[in-house]
This record gives C-alpha cells, structure tokens and sequence, in this order.
C-alpha cells in the first residue's frame, strides 16, 4: 500500500525507516485511522517523522501523493473497503443489535445505487440518504452509529491535504528560523563530557582495593563524575557589513554563552591580522600571536563573519581597511595561520550562501575555512565536523 | 460517531485540552505498544499530558525524572553496594542476601505492577547521549536481568509510555525509530481559548480578547530570548484577574509583565518594539492633507 509515499518521502529527505514503515500498516490494518485520510495524515506523521523540523518535507510529500486520491472516485474505493471493516469495531451490545438489524451488504447495494445517482452531493441533513449531517447510514458527520463515512476526510473544517498544503511547519524546518532557542539547540552539540568537577562518584575497584590494603577497615574511594567540557573560542567580525546581522549574531552569541562553558570571544573588523579586538569600540586589543599561544589546538575555532570586502583587504600588504593600520603579512596569510593552529576550525558567514559567489573575497576565504551559512541546518553540519 | 471509535481509548480530561492530531497519537502509541515521545516547546504542557492519559484511562502513574547523571541502570535497579559493604563491617544484616541490597529503579517498578501503569520518562534529553541507546532492549522485550542475583524481571504488564524531551541533545536514531513522535506545535488562538476557559470559567469576554492580543503580539516579537508559552500566560491571566485590571489598561501598557517575560533582555525588547509600535500608529493616524 502506497509504495511510492515511502520513495516519494525518502526522496524529500524524510529519513524513513522500514521499521517505521511496518508500523504504519500495523496501525493501518488495526484501522487506528478509521479510514480517514485526515487521521491518517496525522497518524503516519507520528510514526514516519521524528523530528519537526522534517514536518515542512511531510506535508510537501503528503500533499504531492495523496492530491490524487481528493477525487470522489478513488475515494470510494476506500469507502467499500471500509465497509468491509465495520464487522471488527468495538460495540456495545446496544450498538451491537443496531447494527446487526442492518444487512451489510443492503448498505452496500444502496450506498452504491445512491452513489450512481449522484445523490451524495450537496445532500444535508435527512435520514435516507447519503450525505452530510443527518442519521442516515452513510454520509459524513452524521450520528448513526453504524454510519459510514463518505467522501470526507474526517474533519468539518479542513480535509488532510489542504491541512498539508497549508504547510504549517514551516516555520519549523531547520533552514528558516533561526531564533535563540533553535540556536541552542544546535549548538548543544558542542557539549562533549569529559570528567570534571567535584568527586562524587563512588569507584568500586579502587575502594575495594584500598580497603583489602587497609585489612578490611572499609575506606570509600570517590571519583569524578562527566561533566560538559566543550572549549570555544569565537571571532567576530563587527564591520560596517556586519551591521545588517547584528541581531542575528546576538543571537548566536546569547545560544553560545548558554551551552558552552568556556567560550572566548574576540571581534575583528573585516578580516584578521597581527591584533585581535577585545572591544571593538574602545579599540582595545592583543596580539594574533599572544592569541594563538594563550588557547591550544583544542579548542574550537568558530569565525563568525560576512567575508564581504575589497579583495585587496584579504590578499594585499597594507591592506587593513583602516587607513593607518598597516600589515607586513596579508589578511589570508593569517586566516591560514590561525587555521593550522586550531585542529578544527570553521567559518560562519550570516550572509545567504546563494549571494557568496557575487562577493570576491568569500570564495577566497572559503578555500582557507570550511564556510557555512548560518542557518540551523548548516550550523547542525558545522557543529557536527568540530565534533568529529 | 467518535464514542464507539475510540471506547477505552484516550480523549483528553476536563482540564487538559488536547488536540485530534495528539488523541491520535496517544492512541496510536498505546495501541502499537511503542514509547510515545513528545516534544514541544517550554510549557507546552508535555509533562501534564502523562498525568491526563493517567487520570483519563485511570491508570496509576510512575514517575521518572531525568537529570544529568541519570544512568539507564537506575531505572532497572540499584544495587547498594555501600550499605552492604557497611553492614559487613559492622555484622549487620544478612549480607549473603543481595537481594535484599537490590532496589527495582522506576522502570523496574513498573514492570513488576499488578496493573497497567503509565510510566513518564520526564526530560530524557537531560542525561547522557548514550542513556536512551542503553534501554532500547529493556522498552522492545520489557524484560531485564539483574546478574548479581541472576533474577530476570519480565513486564507483567506493558506499560504505557511517554517520555518527554526539550531537544537539549539530540537522540539517538535507533532509539527514534521505535517511538511515536509527536510535536506540540503551539496552540492557536482557538485551541488556546479552550485552554484558558478551562482554567478560568468565569473570564470576562473583553479581557480575554484584550489579553490574547497583547499575548500574539509579544510572541510575533522574534527577538526574544525566550517566547512566553502556555503556561506563562496562565499565570498572567491568573494575575491579571487577581489584580482586577481592567481590560482597556491592556491596550498601553501590560501589568505583571513578569509573569510572562523571564528575562531582563527581553523586557527590554518589548519596551523597545511599545514605542516602536506607538509611534508608527501615531504616524498612520497623522492629519492628512485633503486631496
């Protein structure tokens, strides 16, 4: 049953598994849907998708397969298949004798001779026919308990695929919102547990051990516990062409300083060379060089900038966009410098990654850093190669 | 039609509105015998869903709070190697007994319940990357080994599982694929209506209108820190009706803005976008020119 929903997810990049595949036609052949598409919509979503920010590519792939099945035609179909299923529903005997006062395959007979008849549309209310509302056997909405629903989705307000096509998880795909919580939640990666910290972990060997020296006299041996232990040193640039993604760089910075328990953080304006800025503003500043002694290779490198200037600012001596600042190595020399320093260094540029090849110098820089964009779903990338 | 669908199966309580789309995921969770987990924003009401599936199929439930130096062997059993270690020493105790140093953790407990329980594995995302990898087997064949005194536990009864996560960490891919997932988007405006009314009955039309205004507005503002939920605005509501505002108040300023906004920051932000709101009404609102 619906084969290429399966390929049509994969090939959207829903992760689906075969697992997850089979669970869903047990769920189906349970009828846990009731044969409603709009149940089904949400039901397959719970066992297919395990992640919101994949509900945006659930709704494209369920509004693409199933736009087909809107027709009345092929939904009847479903409908005298469903027909079939009413013997295995839960009854009360109450209910029980109401139904058992029908014959089955009356309904059908008449369901399909009504169908023919085209007295399915538009029909309200009544107890006959079918249609919507009313007691009749056959319809949507109606009340008799043995009535079997027709050429509806299940909801009275919005069928599953406008539900889908209304695409409401947008917002929630990981390469459009970008707020500070999201950004934790990438970030949170850089967690890694080393042990640290107060010793509060009772160490049976060593206890042991120490207690057989001790001849018995029972001597408590304590170790330390994991604790997150991720080092983070983040450069910022905080130029002129930086301005337009301020908030979304505090944003960053707020996520960062939440998840990370030793994050240093310095700024540069454009690019980077013999000093780097511990206040931008009041132009304060230490040597690269002093830099570069002061945090080892462990410690990850982020870069956080738009990588936007005049060429001559990266590859030139003398280049530095303020007038009496002069550098005897040029800018790239230094990015390279501080590249091979670090075992693993990124560069995170807030400007959309469809722009870079209009700038001259991002390629130029993207040749020395890895570049992401800085949206979740490249931060996730980025995150996950520091982790490696 | 829905009453001899869904007999003995979850449909919300009197005082926890749940959406169709999160019944049926309940529902489909119980009925597939796999761990429900669920997801959504802060004071989305994650946690308040187990206690509601609980009261509503009238299932005791356990509760198993997770934090960081959780290890998925508490919740099997706790072997008490101290006290035994002590009791040696000082002879107490029939120390060759370890079943008696042996503690079934929650998981354990629920596995050894007469009845069906519901179990909530409360913010699994606290612990360990590894912790939801190493109760993989334990939640797919409900049983467990205790090899100090070499007693299998089995699952008497399957226990209904949820378990609640913030997305602190990521999970591990093969633990997701035996889970129902579900997300609790935040509720519009109609379903949050039902949710406020259940909590407060008697509220008066104008302040409700009044306060879901200025509640949508806040949360449209995308650089908060932290976006006020569910929970927040309840106890805004709360304050608010305590305080005895009046409705046209709302409209300039918002009293106990502490209730709904929890960091310095972003009272700042809303100070910041009031003005900036003020100003340009005050600017649509300029004397024209006639034409």
């Amino acid at each position: 049953m619906f084969t290429e929903f399966f390929f049509e997810l994969k090939s959207r990049g829903v992760p689906v598994s075969l697992h997850e595949w089979i669970a869903l036609h047990k769920a189906l052949s349970l009828d846990l849907n009731r044969a409603s598409l709009d149940r089904f919509y949400g039901i397959a979503r719970s066992i297919l998708v395990k992640d919101e920010s994949l509900y945006d590519k659930y709704d494209m792939a369920f509004s693409s397969y199933f736009e087909g099945i809107e027709t009345p035609e092929e939904m009847i179909e479903e409908i005298l298949k469903g027909l079939e299923r009413v013997r295995d529903l839960a009854l009360t005997p109450e209910e029980m004798a109401k139904l058992q006062a029908l014959d089955l395959e009356e309904v059908r007979a008449n369901f399909e001779r009504q169908w023919r008849e085209g007295r399915y549309k538009n029909h309200k209310g009544g107890n006959r026919a079918i249609g919507t509302g009313g007691t009749s056997t056959q319809g949507a909405f109606g009340y008799h308990p043995t009535g079997i629903r027709v050429g509806q989705g299940g909801s009275r307000h919005r069928r599953a695929i406008q539900i889908a096509e209304e695409r409401r998880f947008r917002n929630y795909a990981s390469d459009v919102i970008l707020d500070t919580r999201s950004m934790r939640v990438a970030l949170s990666r850089l967690r890694t547990l080393l042990p640290e910290g107060l010793e509060d972990e009772l160490f049976i060997e060593g206890t042991i051990d120490k207690t057989a020296k001790n001849g018995g006299e029972i001597d408590l041996v304590w170790k330390k516990s994991l604790t997150n232990a991720a080092k983070v040193v983040l450069l910022m640039d905080a130029g002129g062409s930086m301005d337009s993604y301020i908030g979304l760089v505090e944003r960053l910075f707020s996520a960062a300083r939440a998840q990370i328990k030793d994050l240093k953080y310095y700024y540069f304006h454009n690019c980077i060379y013999q000093d780097i800025y511990t206040d931008m503003r009041r132009n304060t500043s230490f040597e690269t060089r002093d830099f570069l002694r002061k945090y080892g290779s462990d410690y990850k490198c982020i870069i956080v900038g738009d990588a936007d200037m005049a060429p001559s600012e990266v590859i030139n001596v003398n280049g530095a966009i303020h007038y009496f600042y002069y550098n005897r190595t040029p800018g790239i020399e230094w990015l390279k410098i501080i590249r091979d320093h670090f075992k693993k260094s990124i560069w995170l540029n807030p400007r959309p990654k469809g722009f870079w090849h209009t700038a001259d110098t991002i390629p130029l820089i993207a040749e020395v850093f890895r570049m992401y964009e800085l949206t979740l779903e490249d931060i996730t990338d980025a995150i996950k190669f520091l982790m490696k | 039609m829905q009453g001899i669908f869904f007999m003995k199966t979850y449909a919300g309580t009197d005082t926890y509105i749940v959406s169709p789309e999160l019944m049926d995921s309940v529902n489909v969770s119980i009925a597939l015998k796999r761990p429900l987990l669920v997801k959504g924003e802060p004071g989305t009401g994650k946690t308040l869903l187990a206690h509601s599936i609980s009261e509503a199929l009238k299932k005791k439930m356990i509760v198993w709070n997770i934090k960081s130096t959780t290890k998925a062997r508490d919740g099997l059993y706790i072997y008490d190697t101290v006290l035994r270690l002590n009791d040696a020493r000082f002879k107490e105790g029939d120390v060759s007994d370890i079943k008696k140093y042996i503690k079934l953790g929650k998981l354990g407990q629920s596995f050894v319940d007469d009845e069906q329980v519901v179990l909530l594995i409360d913010e699994i995302d606290k612990a360990d990357l590894e912790f939801p990898n190493d109760l993989l087997n334990e939640m797919d064949v409900m049983t467990f080994n205790i090899p100090e005194t070499d007693e299998t536990i089995a699952a008497k009864h399957r226990p209904i599982v949820i378990i609640t996560s913030n997305s602190e960490k990521e999970l591990p891919d093969a633990f997701l694929r035996r889970c129902i997932f579900h997300y609790i988007a935040f509720p519009d405006e109609e379903l949050m209506e039902r949710i406020i009314r259940v909590h407060f009955p008697k509220i008066e039309d104008d302040l409700m209108s009044a306060v879901f205004a200025k509640f949508y507005w806040i949360r449209s503002l995308n650089q908060l820190r932290k976006k006020p939920s569910t929970s927040e605005l309840v106890d805004w509501v709360q304050a608010l009706i305590a305080g005895g505002i009046d409705p046209k108040h709302l409209e300039d300023k918002i009293p106990f803005l502490g209730t709904l906004i929890k960091k310095h920051e972003d009272t700042a932000v809303i100070e910041k976008h009031r003005d900036l709101d003020h100003t340009y009404n005050k600017y649509r609102s300029r004397p024209r020119m006639e034409a």
